[in-house]
């Protein structure tokens, strides 16, 4: 029996076999949605806990790649909707290296605090599109949504970004 | 100034502010995590879907509502 097969028939072993061939590549995934690799590596146990729980909807010639990464994607959309009033972010947040400091801290604390501010959705794929460059059919394929739709999401969160950005930078100018 | 061009600003922006993460590598073995979830929230080995409750326990309603339906029942059986 082919190990796919024995995977939805529930063998544990192939399971096992199936999450050390993914763990990597789903984790990496998950990482560059979420920013922080405590958390990716919560929730890639989640996404396989997940995998293993659904093993009977998946059909054994289907694409178990292309699966698990829209379950993972499903895992981070989850914890960005519960998490998002709760999370601060590190004040070791990687950044951009400029000549001028002071200018980028405060243009990188509004950007994130705009970020941050973005439903789930719209947060997922701006990540995705804008940050890491991904291609809209990747992020398509991987949310379950179609290309047009992955655009037009890019699009709002822009526009939310450049009103949040333009308001926080009001604020500084007030103060 | 058009979309793209608004999308490519806020794209430097980003940029500029968030180091992407690509590239980032999973430092250790997540399996034995795995197990303890597993032995924690052991999975139900016979799921039934909620909509096969509702249709017995509406089956059940009926019978008991309607008895009459009880020898038309066996007779369909």
């Amino acid at each position: 029996m082919e190990l796919l097969e024995r995977f939805a028939a529930g063998d544990l072993d192939a399971f096992e076999v199936l999450f050390r061939q993914h763990q990597k590549e789903v984790y990496a995934w998950i990482v560059r949605i979420v920013r922080d690799t405590g958390i990716a590596e919560d929730l890639t146990v989640e996404t396989f806990w997940r995998i293993y729980k659904h093993r009977v909807r998946f059909k054994p010639d289907g694409n178990f790649r292309a699966w698990a990464r829209r379950i993972a994607t499903n895992a981070a959309l989850d914890h960005l909707r519960h998490a998002r009033q709760e999370v601060t972010l590190p004040e070791n947040l990687p950044c951009a290296a400029s000549p001028d400091g002071a200018v980028t801290r405060e243009t990188r604390d509004s950007i994130h605090r705009a970020f941050r501010e973005l439903p789930a959705k719209y947060r997922l794929v701006a990540t995705l599109a804008l940050v890491e460059e991904e291609s809209y059919n990747n992020i398509a394929e991987a949310a379950g949504i179609s290309e047009s739709l992955v655009k037009v999401r890019v699009f709002r969160a822009v526009r939310m970004l450049r009103k949040k950005l333009n308001s926080l930078r009001t604020e500084v100018t007030a103060k | 100034m058009s979309n793209e061009e608004i999308s490519k600003e806020m794209k430097e922006l980003l940029k500029e502010a968030v180091t992407p993460m690509q590239g980032t590598e999973l430092r250790r073995d997540l399996w034995p995590q795995m197990l303890r979830k597993l032995e924690e929230q052991p999975l139900p080995i016979h799921s039934v879907p909620w909509f096969d409750w509702a249709l017995a326990s509406l089956a059940g309603a009926a019978l008991l509502f309607f008895p009459g339906l009880i020898p038309a029942l066996f007779y369909h059986l």
